[in-house]
C-alpha cells in the first residue's frame, strides 16, 4: 500500500526527500541526543551506576545478581506461564467446542463464561483468587491467566471454525463421519492452522500479563528487579531495568516473528487466513 | 451481598476514576496513535522508522513495566511524575497509542489497492489521497477494532491500582480488607462495575461492524 500512496519520485522530489529524510532523522537524532546528553549529566552512564551488572557492591558476585534475575526472576515468569498456556489453550479448546454444540440451552453457558471472562481485567482474576479463595500469589497468577486466555483463545477457535467453507462440514457428513469425527478431524485442524499466528499472539498476551504478578506480590522478573534495586540502592534501578526491559522485548519479538513467519508461510499454501483482532483486544492487553 | 450496598459510595468513587482514566488516556492514546499511524506509511523513511519502532517496542512491552519505568525509574534520571492519576493516564496513554496504530495502519491496508491507484491516477497528491480516498474508506474497517482497543484499555486501567492511583481495582481491594468476611462479594462487585463497561462497549463493536461489514 505504502508504495501507491505517492508517485515513484523524479529527480526534484527526490532532492525534497533526500532533504526531508536528513532533516527528519537530523530531528530524530537529535532529540535522542539531548535525552543522552541530558542522562548523562545526571550521571546515568558512570560506572558505579552500572557495576551492579558485573562487579556488585555488597560482597556479592556478578552472578548472584544475574542468576537472582534470569534464573529466579525469568524463571518465575516462564513458570507462571508454562503453567497458564497449556491450561488455556486445553480448557479454551473444550469451551470451543461446547459453544459449537447445536442445543442453544447446551451452548448457552460457554457463551455466558466467554464473555463474562473476556470483559473483566486479568488482575482482577488474580485478586479473585489471592483474596476471595485465599490461595498463594502463584496459584493465583496461574488462575488470573488461565480463565481470561482460555476465554479468548475459545472465541479464537471459534472464529477459525467459522471461517472455515461450509462444504467442508457437510462434505464429511456425506461421507459417513459422525458429528465428533467431522469437528476433530476434519474442522478442527484447519481452524487451528489458520488460527495459528492469532494463537501465538494470544501466547504472547499472556507473556506479558504474567508481570501482573508484580501487583499481586509474586516474586517474578519484575519483582526480582525491585528486590535488587532495593539491596544495592536506588541508584541501580536504571541498569537493572534495562536489562528486565531488554529480556521481555527479546522473549515477545521472537514470538511475535514466530506468528508472522508462520502467516506468511500459510498464506502461501493454504486460503486466506482470517485475522481476528490481530490486537488480541487484550491487556494485553491489548 | 449487604456488602456491596453498603459500600456503593466507595464504588462510584472508585468508579468514576477509573472512567476518567479511560476517556483522558483514551483521547490522547487516540490522537498520538493517529500520528503514530500517519508516520507510518509517510514517505520519509526517518519518521517510518521511528513510527514502526515505538510501535514494536511498546506492542512487546507490558504495561506493568511501562508503569514500572515511569513510578520507579524515572525519578533516577531527574523525571518526578506526580504520582498517581497523571502518571497512570500517561504509562496507559503511550501503551494503547501503539494498539491504535497498529488498529489504523492494518485499516488503511485493508482498503484496495485499486483506490490508491485510482486516486493516484487522476493526479491526486500524498495528502489528497490520503485524507479523500484512503481514510474515509478505511474508518469503516477501523472502528470496531479500535472499540476492542478501548475495551483493553477501560481493563488495563486496573493495572494503576499496582501504582499508588485509586481506581475502581484499587478501592475494592481496600473494601477487601476492611470487609474480611465479604470478600468474593466485595470483588462480584467490582466485577459488575468493569462489565458495566466491557459488555455494552463489546456489544457496540460487534452492531458496527455487522453494521459496516460489506464485502469488497
Amino acid at each position: 500500500m505504502t508504495s501507491v500512496l505517492y508517485d515513484s519520485p523524479g529527480p526534484v522530489t527526490r532532492r525534497r526527500a533526500l532533504l526531508g529524510s536528513v532533516l527528519g532523522g537530523l530531528v530524530v537524532l537529535a532529540l535522542v541526543g539531548l535525552a543522552v546528553w541530558y542522562a548523562a549529566g545526571r550521571g546515568v552512564f558512570e560506572g558505579d551506576r552500572w557495576d551492579v551488572l558485573y562487579a556488585p557492591p555488597k560482597n556479592q558476585t556478578a552472578a548472584d545478581v544475574w542468576t537472582s534475575m534470569l534464573v529466579r526472576g525469568l524463571g518465575a515468569t516462564l513458570r507462571a506461564a508454562a503453567f497458564a498456556a497449556p491450561l488455556a489453550l486445553v480448557l479454551g479448546l473444550l469451551l470451543a467446542l461446547w459453544r459449537t454444540a447445536r442445543r442453544p440451552w447446551i451452548r448457552w453457558p460457554a457463551i455466558g463464561i466467554i464473555e463474562l471472562f473476556r470483559g473483566l481485567p486479568v488482575l482482577l482474576m488474580m485478586f479473585f483468587a489471592l483474596l476471595g479463595f485465599g490461595w498463594e500469589a502463584f496459584t493465583a497468577v496461574v488462575f488470573g491467566l488461565t480463565v481470561y486466555n482460555m476465554a479468548i483463545i475459545a472465541e479464537i477457535l471459534r472464529a477459525g471454525l467459522a471461517s472455515l467453507p461450509k462444504g467442508q462440514a457437510e462434505a464429511a457428513y456425506a461421507v459417513g463421519l459422525t458429528r465428533g469425527q467431522t469437528l476433530f478431524t476434519i474442522l478442527l485442524p484447519q481452524a487451528v492452522r489458520t488460527m495459528l499466528p492469532s494463537l501465538i499472539s494470544q501466547l504472547v498476551v499472556l507473556l506479558k500479563d504474567s508481570s501482573l504478578g508484580f501487583i499481586v506480590g509474586y516474586a517474578e522478573l519484575l519483582k526480582s528487579i525491585q528486590n535488587n534495586a532495593q539491596f544495592f540502592g536506588n541508584k541501580y534501578f536504571i541498569a537493572l531495568f534495562v536489562v528486565g526491559a531488554g529480556i521481555y522485548l527479546v522473549v515477545n519479538i521472537s514470538l511475535s516473528r514466530l506468528a508472522v513467519w508462520i502467516q506468511r508461510r500459510t498464506t502461501r499454501t493454504a486460503a486466506t487466513p482470517i485475522l481476528v483482532d490481530p490486537n488480541g483486544g487484550a491487556g494485553g492487553t491489548p | 451481598m449487604d456488602a456491596i450496598i453498603e459500600n456503593l459510595p466507595a464504588y462510584w468513587t472508585g468508579f468514576r476514576t477509573t472512567l476518567q482514566l479511560t476517556l483522558v488516556s483514551g483521547a490522547i492514546a487516540l490522537a498520538w496513535g493517529l500520528v503514530l499511524a500517519a508516520l507510518r506509511v509517510s514517505p520519509l523513511a526517518p519518521l517510518r522508522a521511528f513510527a514502526a519502532a515505538y510501535v514494536e517496542l511498546l506492542r512487546n512491552t507490558p504495561l506493568t513495566l511501562v508503569f514500572f519505568f515511569l513510578v520507579f525509574v524515572a525519578p533516577q534520571f531527574g523525571v518526578l511524575p506526580p504520582l498517581g492519576f497523571w502518571t497512570a493516564v500517561v504509562a496507559l496513554a503511550a501503551y494503547t497509542s501503539a494498539f491504535v496504530a497498529e488498529a489504523v495502519r492494518s485499516g488503511i491496508n485493508s482498503v484496495g489497492i485499486g483506490q490508491a491507484e485510482a486516486a493516484r491516477a487522476i493526479g491526486l497528491t500524498f495528502g489528497q489521497t490520503l485524507s479523500v480516498v484512503i481514510l474515509p474508506q478505511a474508518v469503516r474497517t477501523v472502528i470496531p477494532p479500535l472499540i476492542n482497543v478501548f475495551i483493553a484499555l477501560a481493563k488495563n486501567t486496573s493495572v494503576a491500582a499496582g501504582f499508588a492511583t485509586v481506581e475502581l481495582m484499587a478501592s475494592g481491594r481496600r473494601l477487601a480488607t476492611a470487609n474480611p468476611g465479604d470478600v468474593i462479594w466485595i470483588l462480584v462487585g467490582v466485577a459488575f462495575f468493569y462489565l458495566l463497561i466491557t459488555i455494552p462497549s463489546g456489544i457496540v463493536a460487534g452492531l458496527v461492524e455487522r453494521k459496516v461489514a460489506f464485502v469488497r
